[in-house]
């Protein structure tokens, strides 16, 4: 058991090794800082934005942001998801605002809601739009496949509605709820990170990326971007393990 | 009891029941027998109202408790045997009384997911026998289950519905016998 624990993590590692070194070639081949910085100065340039107080808040300012139109997406996803599923007229009136969201770019909408939001609730919106027609649809179809024979022996044993949702068919979609959560997580956190750099608002990361670009500060920028990358596994280990535990409580 | 008077059904153009009629008092026993397709579950589904008859009516009180056991478990695999009787009782005592009845003590906390085909049947029986019921429907419940489980099955069913009507549909005399059920074969009443 522990030797495999080794053997996966000296694998990982590894693979990490080789891909920087990858990276490392590619930059001493191209030879120009500007366009591919070493994974060396990007380290530096890592460090040198960890000594500011402005990469902390900016970081948690846009966790921040982000989560909160996560949230936002998830609780109406859910709600749109549920309703839809109990009111055919309900899912028929919403379908075309959910199809709209779903076909329009993201880039559309960025733009869009730049004249709608100040710059500071623009990543929210977005995230917020990424969401929600996720976890809408997942929930609205997870609660349809459920096999009726589960409902059917809560209704002959006299459970209520709300028992019977609550005990029958929440933990049975729990399993599709939690991979749609994952999936929109990375797309809120992604396109909430693009409409930060679009916007432009106080103290965010991709405030932060636009600026190194502007400055020709590619490595900045690199690093900013790992900085993003790794926030993003973060969060999805961090949700699985939290929504994990929730799945955990309900079977005891 | 439950009365089914002149009740028509049918999927589609496939004619079940027509015009047909029956009667269950509060302590009958009856073994809906018959072969497969000729509406006995179907029977058992009009008079626990998840199908509709599409004429005639079904006279019951609506303060009638049913209990059942499914032709399928319909047990939930990510909860425990004991969670999946509470899910439909507060009466814990009993829940691991007819658990205990059933050769399943050490079953109790275990996921049904774990449980073998012949403990989750025992174990839909124990959930059947831990409601409060004024009839009970057993629908091929013992399917799956060796002649000693069922024996016991049944001395701890007529234990607990002892003064209540009891339903079973089955292919087996043995079970009829063991519960002192009156046939009624499927076709004949068609």
């Amino acid at each position: 058991m522990i030797s495999t624990m080794v053997n996966k993590t000296l694998k990982k590692t590894a693979i990490l090794i080789f891909w920087i070194a990858v990276w490392q070639l590619f930059s001493m081949l191209i030879a120009r800082e500007l366009i591919i910085p070493s994974p060396f100065s990007t380290l530096c340039a890592l460090f040198r934005l960890a000594e500011t107080k402005e990469f902390y808040i900016s970081v948690f300012i846009s966790l921040l942001r982000i989560l909160s139109g996560f949230a936002l997406g998830v609780v109406l996803g859910f709600l749109g998801g549920v309703f839809s599923a109990k009111s055919s007229l309900f899912k028929e009136v919403t379908a075309p605002v959910l199809q709209l969201i779903k076909a329009v770019p993201v880039a559309s909408f960025i733009i869009l809601a730049f004249f709608w939001f100040k710059s500071t609730y623009l990543p929210v919106f977005i995230s917020f739009l990424m969401v929600l027609p996720i976890i809408w649809s997942t929930v609205y179809t997870a609660l349809l496949e459920i096999d009726v024979k589960y409902t059917e022996m809560g209704q002959v044993f006299g459970l209520k509605p709300i028992k019977i949702f609550l005990k029958i068919k929440l933990p049975l979609i729990f399993p599709a709820f939690l991979s749609s959560c994952l999936t929109s997580l990375g797309f809120a956190w992604k396109s909430g990170i693009a409409a930060e750099v679009i916007a432009k608002p106080q103290s965010s990361l991709g405030g932060m990326l636009e600026q190194s670009k502007t400055h020709l500060e590619i490595s900045e920028v690199f690093a900013l971007t790992a900085v993003v990358a790794v926030l993003s596994l973060l969060l999805e280990i961090t949700l699985k393990k939290l929504l994990g535990r929730y799945r955990d409580d309900k079977v005891k | 009891m439950i009365r089914l008077n002149n009740i028509f059904f049918s999927y589609g153009d496939k004619k079940v029941f027509d015009n047909f009629t029956l009667d269950i008092g509060s302590n009958d026993r009856l073994w809906l027998s018959g072969q497969s397709g000729c509406g006995k579950t179907t029977l058992l589904r009009l008079i626990l109202g998840l199908e509709t008859s599409q004429k005639g009516e079904i006279i019951k009180d609506i303060s009638l408790k049913p209990s059942v056991v499914f032709q399928e478990d319909r047990l939930l695999p990510f909860k425990t045997a004991l969670q999946n009787i509470m899910l439909v009782t507060n009466d814990e005592t009993l829940a691991k009384e007819n658990l205990e009845a059933l050769g399943l003590k050490t079953e109790a906390d275990t996921l049904v997911s774990e449980l073998s085909g012949g403990m989750k049947r025992r174990v839909a029986i124990a959930r059947a026998l831990s409601v409060p019921f004024d009839y009970l429907i057993l629908d091929e419940a013992f399917t799956g289950l060796d002649k000693q489980n069922i024996e016991i099955a049944i001395k701890q069913i007529l234990k607990i519905a002892k003064d209540k009507a009891i339903i079973l549909v089955s292919h087996s005399p043995l079970e009829a016998e063991l519960l002192g059920a009156k046939q009624i074969n499927c076709q004949a009443l068609l």
